[in-house]
């Protein structure tokens, strides 16, 4: 492991930083709050000639996937970046992308969705995506988005997965926060994702195939469950190249991230940046002799349920986070996952799902011990364990 | 992945499904769509200069053509858009009900 200089970044730079690094054939983009330092960036890279990637300048995301599956289906190595309202005009090539197993790589600056308009941090946009087929990576630290950003495209681009993925940042939080970073040489980051040969690119006349074909239903499902399957699959090939980029960098990967897990009556589970209060509140807890702790899925879809249920496995009582609603639903979404990962692994410990954080909303280290400490009342059923919202 | 024959295909399982992609190109050809057809196109040989017009328009490529010559039309993929008709300037394409016709092949 070489020696690297910290500096200072935000989330978007190091996304950026990272896709500077790869270098994709194509990158087509619309820059909306909060990701958009990161094509701008990247645009500067391009305008700079610090890359050679081909940068296409649409008039919107709807047309940014388009542009990005019609250039993955020809053969190129492609990324781009969106968020909130962009994230949700694309949702149409999201599921396409997906379907036709481009391997695409995109930042998410999570952010909240209209109305009311809002540009601040919170887990609304990408959970809209949640079904389409993309694997979903969500990063605690700016210095998580790179290195999430760098083994998306190995993970995208193996064939026994051959989806795209989403790499994720919390808007604002994380995208444009400045924290203490490490980039890796140029080189160890080309070597690392390799070449990329796609296995049937349209343009190659010499092997004429046909992409994104109408499917009637004697075949439409079998396409659909080799989706399913190569997501869920794809639980082994992000681990493994989690640890292999770990093993380069330095900096640990873990499916499921936990702090305290082991031991604790009390845990959270969340995503994402809010971890970090979760973690600084458990340690105060702890001197005091309550035994919390902290679970926090790194990867989101394929959802690791057999990790997170051995993570939550001891405890007394949970409380779920989930930065996001799922309006008209029993549980929000994060919440769905864990709830069910818990029921199949025959694990009966209450939980407690909170809203929080919703348009960026503060979430003080006193909210966060609130929820600690009313999972004792949770853990001996005499708390209701309905949704509720933090801090209403 | 090697792609099972496309003969084959109704046995196919999840597993033998290409990721994304469909090994022969032009596969459509294979595949019957004139039975949508409600109204046909029928060709009247005697008045047509084959100039051409009704094989730019055709959204289906279903305007048959031997040596830049109008030959037939293709009604396993004609839909009967009529598109041809309208376009034709020499009253060389009628067009009729599809269950009044005498002509062409049954849908």
């Amino acid at each position: 492991m070489a020696e690297h200089k910290a500096f200072s970044a935000t989330g978007n730079q190091m996304v950026a930083e990272a896709m500077r690094q790869v270098d994709p054939d194509v990158m087509a983009a619309y820059p909306i709050t909060p990701q958009t330092t990161i094509v701008e960036n990247y645009a500067k890279y391009v305008a700079n000639g610090l890359v050679h990637t081909e940068f296409v300048t649409v008039e919107s995301e709807h047309s940014a996937m388009s542009a990005c599956v019609g250039a993955s289906a020809a053969g190129a190595r492609v990324a781009t970046a969106t968020a909130s309202q962009g994230l949700a005009l694309m949702w149409e090539e999201l599921y396409i992308a997906a379907g036709m197993r481009t391997p695409i790589v995109m930042a998410n600056a999570n952010r909240a969705l209209s109305a009311p308009i809002n540009i601040h941090g919170d887990h609304s946009d990408v959970m809209g995506a949640r079904d389409s087929g993309w694997i979903m990576l969500f990063a605690e630290t700016a210095q998580e988005a790179y290195d999430n950003t760098v083994i998306s495209f190995r993970i995208a681009e193996d064939e026994r997965v051959l989806l795209p993925v989403m790499t994720t940042l919390d808007g604002f939080i994380t995208s444009h926060a400045m924290e203490r970073c490490v980039l890796e040489d140029d080189q160890v980051v080309k070597d690392f994702v390799g070449e990329y040969t796609p296995a049937h690119p349209l343009l190659n006349d010499e092997a004429p195939v046909g992409h994104g074909m109408f499917a009637f239903g004697d075949s439409y499902m079998k396409y659909r469950l080799a989706v399913r399957r190569a997501n869920m699959g794809a639980l082994p090939v992000v681990e493994e190249y989690g640890k292999a980029w770990a093993e380069i960098c330095g900096r640990p990967f873990d499916l499921v991230e936990t702090w305290g897990a082991e031991d604790a009556d009390y845990l959270v589970v969340c995503l994402g940046s809010a971890a970090g209060i979760a973690r600084h509140v458990c340690r105060a807890l702890r001197e005091e002799g309550v035994r919390a702790g902290v679970v926090r899925p790194r990867v989101y879809r394929p959802f690791p349920a057999e990790q997170v249920a051995a993570a939550c496995k001891n405890a007394k009582a949970i409380a779920v986070l989930d930065r996001a609603d799922a309006i008209g639903a029993s549980h929000a979404p994060l919440c769905a996952d864990v709830v069910g990962s818990l029921f199949d692994a025959g694990i009966t410990v209450p939980v407690k799902n909170y809203v929080f954080g919703l348009g960026g909303a503060d979430v003080p280290v006193s909210q966060v011990e609130t929820v600690y400490r009313d999972l004792a009342a949770v853990a001996d059923g005499t708390s209701d364990t309905t949704l509720g919202f933090l801090g209403m | 992945m090697i792609t099972p024959p496309l003969e084959t295909f109704e046995s196919w399982k999840p597993e033998d499904i290409p990721a994304g992609y469909v090994a022969d190109a032009g596969t459509s050809v294979h595949y019957e769509t004139g039975g949508w057809r409600s109204m046909r196109p029928v060709w009247d040989e005697e008045n047509c200069t084959s100039c051409m017009l009704c094989w730019v328009a055709c959204p289906d490529s279903s305007i048959l053509a031997k040596d830049g010559k109008m030959c037939g039309i293709d009604y396993d993929h004609c839909k009967g858009c009529g598109v041809c008709v309208k376009e034709c300037r020499f009253s060389a394409l009628a067009f009729v009900r599809e269950h009044e016709s005498a002509t062409g092949k049954e849908a």
